[in-house]
């Protein structure tokens, strides 16, 4: 391994080794920059956009972009803050998310973030197209409406399950998560005990019969907001939500 | 609907040896003989090529010329492109939808024909036009639109639409084409007299270091749009130690009012080849590709031939020019209908057969582009400039233009003015004086750069076209006094919203919701609150968008109310007046009045 260096990240220098990421040197000193599509275990899919740092006063996603010796990064400013708070909110605009029948509510990340950025009520108006509910499957479910196409099914499957069950198709806002099938997911070889079911960030792809197991209180986020762990200088998110 | 014979689709994939690589052509060719795309074949094909179905879909699912649905024999696309829309377009669509019996999107109950909409085809000089399969058909009227259902009725031949051939080498034997080149002003770089073989042999007596030197001294910089440095490009991928290396020319010149590289490469293809040729000797590349627009299909017989004609002459193919060791060859990938795709990173995924999404940057194409390996990809214009550039030296081609934009535009002019077409105009001309050229004086705006450029007003027409001032990949759209711009501003950006590829949400989810306030701006019920929110969402689409296109989508609207804002502060009214104009009271009570079955009244 070559040798590690130093960057700075709001004025704060940072180690990293020769091939991090901003965000993943972030992670390594306890410095969240919030983050969606963006998992541990997988490769980075620079979609989201809510790492979106400015290095040496560009803008660029941090899950993607090299962390390089000297680089001058800023993550917690106003106008940053700003821009996540914008890409959150159009997240609710695009799908329907009603929190309130959501079995992921309390261990939702895009919930969590919202309350984390001070997302209190929509500002802009809802886009809600109905989309396919897939219930075909005997143990899984898939609510487009809640999908946030932050692939990590997609990468989950396709790296860590060597199955390539999930996949987009159509461009724009008709870009769809889609099954390796005609058009069901039972006809699929997703299992229930997949990696690719202990990824997604919301309730667009739930097991069935678990609803409430833990009950809303006790679960993830209900204590302490999103991105606190690693700010405790804790390791990065536990990968199984639920136990 | 007539069943695919799958056992065809399997040769069909066999015929492209079953490559994954070679998606794009596999379902090119499946949808042009099958008219579609079915479920069925989207099993065989993944099979055949040995990727997963879902791939295989994920990519069929994402050009506009391909469709799972089945299509008719003939697909008619009207372009919809502003300046089709300026010159009669509604007309002609409703005399194709009256004459078929069928919407736009419908196919006819006997399978014979499909009529869709599709954005620019690069024929903005001889708009309306549409593509009848491959056959570009322009200047229609609703008549024309009349007779052309009656004859393909009677023949369903496309090609016998044809019936005055173009200028120049549109009439060639391989072309057969009506399109007009309208070369307006042929300037002294792009449109000189050409010598084949000239500019090769030229390179190859110099060393590969000499020829970067040489683009250099020439400060030619990338013609498609960004302006960045040729030679530093050519360069960074020549320095990367690699066994293969590529050479891509971007033909998808998708900017809605482009069609200049259209004209070069009817006009100058050697040109366009022997610019590839020079770049392979310059970064040591074996392999060039051109990625042909779908729009452009119907030149592909005559550039294969051209091709050819350069392997017999000894400009192609092994020992080129007599150099020995220096052995490079080219192929034309025709795209499928995807603007996304002119995007470098975009367009190599497409090579690769999969979904025109654009790459996280780094790496750079010029690292790890198409296949893993170092790849320089080019403009078509920029490639005619580096063969005038060895041709005649950098001295000369320095001659035109200004210390930071050397050379010579190729502008494509459209919309209200008399003279629509193609200038080669030196970098630096004043805007006036390009819209005088044109017949445009009485233009109150001018989108400069196409949609993903600015539109301006008359205040900006003193500026100069180059790259430190009204920078553009070309395309000039002229506007007269009497035309809605907010309407314009809506057409464009509703291209953005249907051209994005999805991936990152600013630019998926953010320009629906721009597009919405600017509607309600348009209809009268906007605020002046509604213009900070577009200011301020606009500014986080640009900034946090992951490519090009969405860094530019909300272009359109930032432009128009930076440098027009009186276009929509006249429709958003005072703001003290106390009125909250986007609140529809009739609409708001609509629940309420459903349950006592029966209207409110109210003042």
């Amino acid at each position: 391994m070559s040798e590690s260096f130093s960057f700075y990240i709001d004025g704060v220098p940072v180690e990293a080794q020769p091939g991090m990421t901003i965000l993943e040197a972030a992670q390594g000193a306890g410095i969240w920059i919030p983050r969606l599509c963006w998992h541990e275990e997988l490769e980075p899919f620079g979609g989201c956009r809510v790492c979106t740092v400015k290095a040496n006063g560009r803008p660029c996603s941090a899950c993607t972009q090299p962390a390089a010796p000297d680089l001058v990064v800023e993550n917690d400013t106003p106008q940053l803050r700003e821009w996540r708070r914008a890409l959150v909110e159009l997240l609710f605009a695009e799908g329907n998310h009603f929190c309130m029948s959501c079995e992921k509510s309390g261990n939702c990340e895009l919930q969590a973030l919202a309350y984390r950025l001070g997302i209190a009520a929509p500002r802009f108006e809802p886009h809600w197209k109905p989309r396919e509910v897939d219930a075909s499957h005997p143990d899984v479910l898939i609510d487009r409406n809640r999908c946030i196409l932050c692939a990590r099914c997609v990468r989950a499957s396709r790296d860590l399950d060597g199955k390539t069950v999930f996949g987009f198709t159509g461009r724009g806002p008709d870009r769809r998560i889609a099954v390796n099938s005609t058009a069901r997911l039972a006809d699929t070889d997703l299992d229930v005990t997949d990696a690719a079911m202990d990824v997604c960030p919301v309730g667009a792809l739930v097991r069935k019969r678990e609803g409430f197991t833990v009950p809303i209180g006790s679960r993830r986020f209900d204590d302490a907001p999103i991105g606190s762990d690693i700010e405790a200088g804790g390791a990065a998110e536990p990968v199984r939500q639920e136990e | 609907m007539t069943s695919q014979n799958q056992s065809r689709v399997r040769d069909i994939c066999r015929e492209h040896g079953s490559d994954p690589v070679r998606l794009l052509d596999i379902a090119r060719a499946v949808q042009s003989e099958f008219r579609g795309i079915s479920q069925q074949s989207i099993d065989t094909i993944a099979a055949a090529v040995r990727m997963p179905r879902i791939t295989v879909e994920a990519c069929v699912s994402f050009y506009s010329f391909l469709s799972v649905e089945q299509q008719g024999e003939i697909t008619i696309r009207l372009c919809d492109d502003v300046p089709d829309r300026l010159a009669g377009y509604a007309n002609v669509r409703d005399a194709f939808v009256e004459a078929l019996g069928i919407p736009l999107g419908g196919t006819t109950p006997d399978g014979r024909f499909t009529l869709e909409r599709t954005a620019c085809i690069g024929l903005s000089d001889q708009a309306p036009a549409a593509l009848v399969n491959e056959v570009p058909v322009t200047n229609l009227s609703s008549d024309r639109a009349r007779e052309i259902v009656a004859s393909l009725k009677q023949h369903g031949d496309p090609r016998r639409l044809v019936r005055k051939l173009g200028d120049g080498n549109n009439a060639n034997s391989l072309i057969q084409s009506m399109v007009r080149n309208n070369l307006q002003f042929p300037g002294e770089i792009l449109f000189s007299p050409y010598n084949r073989g000239e500019a090769i042999r030229k390179a190859v007596a110099m060393s590969p270091a000499e020829v970067i030197r040489a683009v250099k001294t020439a400060r030619l910089r990338g013609r498609g749009g960004a302006g960045f440095p040729t030679g530093m490009k050519w360069e960074f991928a020549r320095e990367v130690e690699a066994d293969r290396k590529f050479v891509i020319c971007n033909a998808d010149e998708g900017e809605p009012g482009t069609f200049k590289d259209r004209v070069l490469l009817t006009e100058r293809a050697d040109r366009v080849f022997a610019g590839m040729t020079i770049a392979a000797y310059a970064l040591g590349a074996g392999e060039g590709i051109l990625y042909l627009r779908a729009e452009y299909a119907y030149l592909l017989p005559f550039l294969e031939q051209r091709l050819q004609r350069r392997r017999d002459e000894d400009l192609l193919g092994e020992s080129i020019a007599g150099k020995q060791g220096f052995d490079f060859d080219i192929r034309i990938q025709v795209g499928a209908g995807a603007y996304v795709c002119g995007e470098e990173t975009a367009l190599i995924n497409s090579l690769e057969g999969i979904r025109g999404d654009p790459r996280d940057r780094p790496p750079f194409p010029a690292s790890k582009g198409f296949r893993a390996s170092p790849t320089v990809v080019n403009n078509v214009e920029t490639l005619c400039c580096v063969t005038r550039i060895l041709e005649e030296g950098p001295a000369t081609f320095c001659e035109f233009g200004t210390p930071q934009s050397a050379g010579t535009k190729l502008l494509s002019i459209s919309g209200d003015c008399r003279l629509p077409g193609i200038y080669e105009v030196p970098f630096g001309l004043p805007l006036r004086e390009v819209l005088e050229l044109a017949g445009g004086e009485t233009a109150s705006a001018v989108q400069v750069g196409g949609p993903s450029g600015k539109l301006v007003g008359p205040a900006d027409f003193d500026r100069r076209i180059c790259f430190d001032d009204l920078a553009t990949g070309g395309a000039l759209v002229v506007f007269g006094p009497e035309r809605d711009l907010l309407s314009i501003v809506s057409a464009y950006t509703e291209f953005f919203i249907e051209e994005g590829c999805g991936h990152c949400t600013p630019c998926r989810a953010g320009m629906p919701v721009m597009l919405d306030l600017l509607e309600r701006v348009r209809d009268g019920r906007g605020e002046a609150a509604d213009l900070d929110t577009l200011r301020e969402l606009g500014n986080t689409i640009r900034r946090t968008s992951r490519c090009g296109l969405g860094q530019t989508a909300p272009n359109p609207i930032l432009s128009s109310l930076e440098r027009l804002p009186s276009e929509y502060e006249s429709r958003t009214g005072d703001a003290d007046a106390g009125l909250t104009r986007s609140f529809d009271l009739d609409a708001a009570l609509v629940a309420a009045q459903a349950v006592p079955g029966r209207a409110s009244s109210h003042l």
